[in-house]
């Protein structure tokens, strides 16, 4: 019988194979899904003009990204975490105690968060407030606290059309979220007045008020979304009375299907950010492991690439795609060529 | 069995035997009912089948022909070779930006030659009907061949997936006149150049054998890199799971002793067939790659990953297999003086070994359709640089077929709703494949007492 021969060789092709595993030449990043479509893009094309294999870029959100990248230093470890949102003092203490020490943070430039309806509905004119009144738990009504009665955009704001409430926004899990959250829903509780109602119903504190701020309703008007933007937008496609809350670049590849709504008059558009008029927008970053910038080879030309003015700058793809271009990015670059490290957090 | 009736201990009522009674009749109705509701449930699971597959093949078939444009392409030396010397070294700086331009120039030429009015529509716009991938195309081609620079090359490039959506019907010129990816002017000389023959649609082999390809180019998407990783991974399951799932499956059901600590792992390995396939992807993270130090993204991970989840599948199938052969073919060997490993090897085996391959390839086939433990082991990610020849290869990045459908499915561009349908149907041809194989072998081997 061959089994005992299929036995041993198998066993041996597999001792032989972990013989010649080599070092690693290819780059390897994780992390947030906002940044993974430009991270492909970047990715995409490093590969095709650079003797450097494609870097494989993985997704699974801002957080588990910052984590892998402080899991340690090593071959078996990821070089860049791609990230929505800012690291955090956690994530530094975490990538001190496994020996990551120097990370560099790359600001690849701005997303805009915009809300989309159904083509063939209404316009929308938002206000941060609207969002607040329509979707907080407690709002205030002639100066007391209640629970959120409104049921209707009309009933939030007599301007908006005449359609039951019905909010597709990021789940908690979303870097997104974290956005909608401070720049709609507490920005428009502290435009109402609310989050000052709050704070004396709480006898003046305002932690607390924040946070009812940011209690959303339960009742059903507000549905958290756990997956991407595809999946709301075959929500509002089966439901054409709801709002989604989508990237920009996400929407300006939808544009057929959705209607954009304004917020505080201004239309979202890669321009509208860049100015700043536009209020729902966030940086977006990497983040560099120092240590391998030497070993991995061409780790230094595609972060140099990434914030290169051909690929990130206002006529790159990165920002046909949707990115708004940063500014600052010349100071990116220096601050790439000369290696800089991050400093402490400032807040 | 089934038509022995208990003998009635009342005297027979008198009445015909050839009408029924009342209670016959009951029972007759019964026996239709049960009938009708399992037809229902056929016809039911069939319903849903075909529904399924419908949607698949009908969002996916358009996946396997895409829109090509061939185009005449005179190669600038003073674009793509500034220098002018043909070193690969200095012609390499040249970008696909600026074979873009290249591109772009040959573009608005071809249109123009075609004699076609393109007043209203940018050199940009023109460009544009062309995929993003041909500049890469043709930067390969011109260093592999530096010898082609100043000569006129013929060009077939995909064209845009909003061109190509057009073609297949998912583009019209409403949603493109609400589009900002393409105006329904591009559409009107994409369909000209349709009708002058520089359009064309055929068989797309880059579907099959491409790599990857990011959210500016979904027509050039293909599943290269996920077939070649999942094969991978499924040759390193076949390896280790077969013989070890048969190894262990003989010593428990033949050597073993009868005793509570067999219980013991015969209860383990039952409850292993049912742990979330996540529970080994954690397990894979935590041993293989933290622990033992393989790399990421690797085959060899996600086969070792792959090859925990399918075992007690593969147990279970060959200890039932084993259990099925008569003792008195065992006693018999016995009886004429075989060791009871040679009564297992030449006469028990044989005779399971139909069972045990059709376990084998129905782990195999659940293993490859396995998208969650990979989730953790860093597999469901963007590569496009194909794995090298084995035995390198299994230490190289990759990506796997249903992972590839999970990625495709969470981009932005509607074009790649099309290839993620394409994916799963090519995913289904490898199951239907190996379950066919399954069949096959079982047929050929099984034997009846």
């Amino acid at each position: 019988m061959s089994l005992l021969k299929l036995t041993v060789s198998s066993l041996a092709v597999v001792a032989a194979s972990a013989g010649v595993a080599a070092a690693r030449d290819n780059i390897q990043t994780a992390g947030s899904s906002t940044v993974l479509p430009y991270a492909t893009i970047v990715a995409e094309a490093f590969g095709e003009n650079f003797d450097f294999p494609t870097p494989v870029v993985e997704s699974g959100g801002s957080g588990a990204g910052r984590k892998k990248l402080c899991e340690g230093v090593g071959e078996n470890t990821i070089d860049i975490a791609n990230s929505s949102s800012r690291i955090k003092q956690s994530d530094i203490d975490l990538c001190a105690q496994n020996g990551v020490n120097e990370i560099m943070e790359v600001r690849i430039g701005y997303d805009g968060i915009v809300f989309a309806s159904d083509i063939g509905g209404p316009d929308f004119a938002f206000t941060p407030a609207d969002w607040f009144n329509a979707l907080a738990a407690q709002i205030v009504v002639d100066g007391q606290v209640v629970a959120n009665p409104n049921g209707r955009w009309n009933q939030v704001n007599p301007a908006l059309p005449d359609q039951p409430i019905l909010a597709f926004i990021p789940g908690t899990k979303h870097g997104t979220r974290e956005v909608f959250d401070e720049k709609v829903i507490v920005a428009g509780c502290e435009e109402s007045g609310a989050m000052e109602a709050f704070a004396a119903a709480n006898g003046g504190d305002e932690d607390k008020a924040h946070d009812m701020c940011m209690a959303l309703r339960t009742d059903g008007a507000s549905v958290d979304i756990d997956g991407d933007y595809t999946e709301t937008l075959s929500r509002i496609d089966a439901n054409k009375n709801a709002i989604g809350v989508f990237g920009l670049s996400f929407y300006q590849n939808n544009t057929d299907k959705l209607k954009v709504a304004t917020m505080s008059d201004v239309v979202p558009s890669v321009e509208t950010i860049a100015s700043g008029d536009y209020p729902v927008s966030r940086p977006l970053f990497f983040y560099v492991k120092m240590a391998h910038l030497d070993v991995i080879p061409g780790l230094q030309e595609y972060v140099e690439f990434f914030v290169s003015d051909e690929m990130a700058g206002p006529d790159g793809p990165l920002a046909a795609y949707g990115l708004v271009s940063d500014p600052e990015l010349a100071a990116t670059q220096d601050m790439i060529a000369n290696r800089v490290p991050m400093g402490p957090l400032s807040n | 069995m089934t038509d022995a009736t208990a003998p009635e201990a009342a005297p027979p009522e008198p009445g015909s035997l050839f009408a029924p009674d009342a209670r016959t009749r009951r029972r007759n109705a019964a026996e239709r009912r049960f009938r009708a509701y399992g037809l229902g449930a056929v016809i039911l699971s069939i319903l849903a089948l075909v529904l399924l597959l419908t949607s698949v093949i009908g969002n996916g078939a358009g996946a396997f022909r895409q829109t090509f444009i061939a185009i005449p392409v005179t190669l600038d030396a003073a674009i793509v070779d500034p220098r002018g010397n043909r070193d690969i070294e200095e012609m390499k700086k040249v970008t696909t930006i600026g074979y873009g331009r290249q591109l772009e120039a040959s573009m608005v030429a071809a249109v123009a030659a075609a004699g076609l009015q393109s007043e209203g529509i940018s050199d940009k716009d023109i460009a544009g009907l062309l995929s993003k991938e041909a500049a890469a195309g043709l930067r390969n081609r011109v260093l592999a061949d530096p010898e082609l620079v100043g000569q006129t090359v013929e060009v077939r490039a995909l064209a845009n997936g909003r061109v190509d959506g057009f073609f297949k019907g998912r583009v019209t010129m409403e949603s493109a006149a609400l589009d900002s990816n393409i105006t329904p002017e591009q559409l009107v000389l994409a369909q000209r150049l349709r009708e002058a023959g520089l359009i064309t649609i055929a068989f797309n082999p880059q579907f099959l054998f491409g790599p990857d390809a990011s959210e500016l180019r979904p027509e050039a998407a293909g599943l290269g890199v996920a077939i070649l990783g999942s094969a991978y991974m499924m040759f390193i399951v076949l390896v280790l799971a077969l013989p070890i799932g048969v190894a262990a499956s003989i010593y428990l059901e033949e050597f073993a002793p009868k005793n509570r600590w067999t219980d013991l792992i015969e209860v383990n390995i039952s409850n292993l067939a049912a742990v979330p396939s996540i529970v080994f992807g954690i397990l894979g993270l935590a041993i293989f790659i933290n622990f033992m130090g393989l790399p990421q993204s690797a085959p060899i991970v996600g086969g070792l990953v792959l090859t925990l989840m399918t075992l007690p599948t593969i147990i279970i199938a060959t200890r039932a297999s084993l259990k099925a052969v008569p003792p008195s073919i065992r006693d018999a060997a016995l009886g004429v003086g075989a060791s009871k490993m040679q009564a297992i090897f030449h006469h028990v085996l044989p005779l399971a070994m139909p069972g045990i391959l059709t376990g084998t390839i129905i782990g195999l086939a659940q293993a490859l359709g396995e998208t969650a433990p990979l989730l953790l082991i860093g597999m469901v990610a963007f590569v496009r640089e194909f794995p090298a020849a084995p035995p390198e290869g299994f230490f190289d990045p990759a990506s796997a077929l249903p992972v590839q459908v999970f990625n495709f499915t969470q981009r932005a561009d509607p074009a790649f709703v099309e290839r993620a349908s394409g994916a799963i149907i090519v995913l289904l041809v490898f199951l239907v494949a190996m379950n066919t194989v399954a069949i096959i072998l079982r047929r050929r081997f099984e034997r009846r007492w």
